[in-house]
């Protein structure tokens, strides 16, 4: 028999959780957009671990569309990151502060 | 006691795929140098693909290696090259203070919240194969996971076509900006 679905369902709480808080704590920018991919991938684990406990398929083509999604947003972002780079040469987000009030 | 109730590769999987997710991860948030990140990045995605494995959803473990740990992360090692970034940030350093503890207690909250969720609920309670049922414990799903993206998901599927496009002439559109600048200062 197969691991619980909780154990899975844990592991991917606990993997979310690390890559809010590298996301809330790192400034570089590049290191930032690895712990999105981190939180992406939790989310990811909790739709296949959801399609195997309800034996639905619409998880797993759900996660594919995750997949799409994160390579388009991190093909712009790292466009946005180059073309900030090349203005400031630092890719720390604490240098973005013009909008600062 | 755990692997008298279930089987013993089962458990051993899991711990595997717990343990290069859980130091990956970690390594992600705590090394200094980028290209060190990234490659603790692939380490977590790898582990992410042993899960997806064990749950018997094989198509997206190999597209998990392939797209994942094959292309954005050689995008990040590309433009952390490119960039010439690789230098080490420091990372002990805090601009504004008590940042790393709200933090902290945010996400304390937020996955002590989720977890304690899941032992006092029963989160599993929706219908069961609404859309197709999983094919037999083992056999991949690939046909019914291709079968429900080409009719079910047909439109969503068809829109990625479209999103793809639109995000590759972004990025050509937002890395070429600054010399088409140059050019008509030079003009």
């Amino acid at each position: 028999m197969n691991v619980p679905a909780a154990w899975y369902l844990i592991l991917a709480a606990v993997l979310f959780g690390i890559g809010a808080f590298g996301l809330l704590t790192r400034r570089s920018a590049l290191i930032m957009f690895m712990c999105i991919e981190l939180m992406l991938n939790a989310v990811n684990l909790t739709f296949v671990t959801f399609s195997r406990t309800l034996n639905d398929i619409s998880g797993q083509a759900i996660v594919f569309f995750v997949m799409v999604v994160a390579a388009a947003e991190v093909t712009v972002g790292l466009g946005i990151v180059v073309a900030i780079f090349r203005r400031r040469s630092s890719t720390s987000v604490d240098e973005l502060s013009e909008m600062k009030g | 006691m755990i692997a008298a109730a279930y089987s013993v590769p089962n458990v051993l999987v899991f711990v595997t795929a717990t343990l290069l997710i859980l130091v990956g991860a970690i390594g992600v948030i705590s090394v200094k140098n980028p290209v060190h990140a990234a490659l603790c990045l692939i380490m977590t995605l790898i582990g992410v693909a042993v899960a997806f494995i064990a749950q018997s959803a094989d198509f997206l473990a190999a597209v998990q290696i392939i797209v994942y740990a094959g292309a954005i992360v050689v995008l990040f090692l590309f433009v952390i090259m490119f960039l010439g970034v690789d230098r080490r940030e420091h990372i002990h350093f805090e601009p504004l203070v008590g940042q790393r503890a709200f933090a902290a207690v945010g996400v304390a909250i937020t996955v002590g919240g989720l977890i304690t969720l899941m032992a006092r609920s029963h989160w599993v309670s929706g219908a069961s194969s609404v859309t197709t049922k999983l094919s037999k414990v083992g056999s991949g799903n690939v046909k019914e996971l291709g079968t429900a993206v080409f009719t079910t998901y047909l439109f969503a599927f068809e829109a990625t076509a479209a999103l793809l496009i639109i995000a590759v002439v972004g990025a050509v559109l937002l890395a070429r900006r600054e010399q088409r600048a140059d050019v008509e200062e030079n003009a």
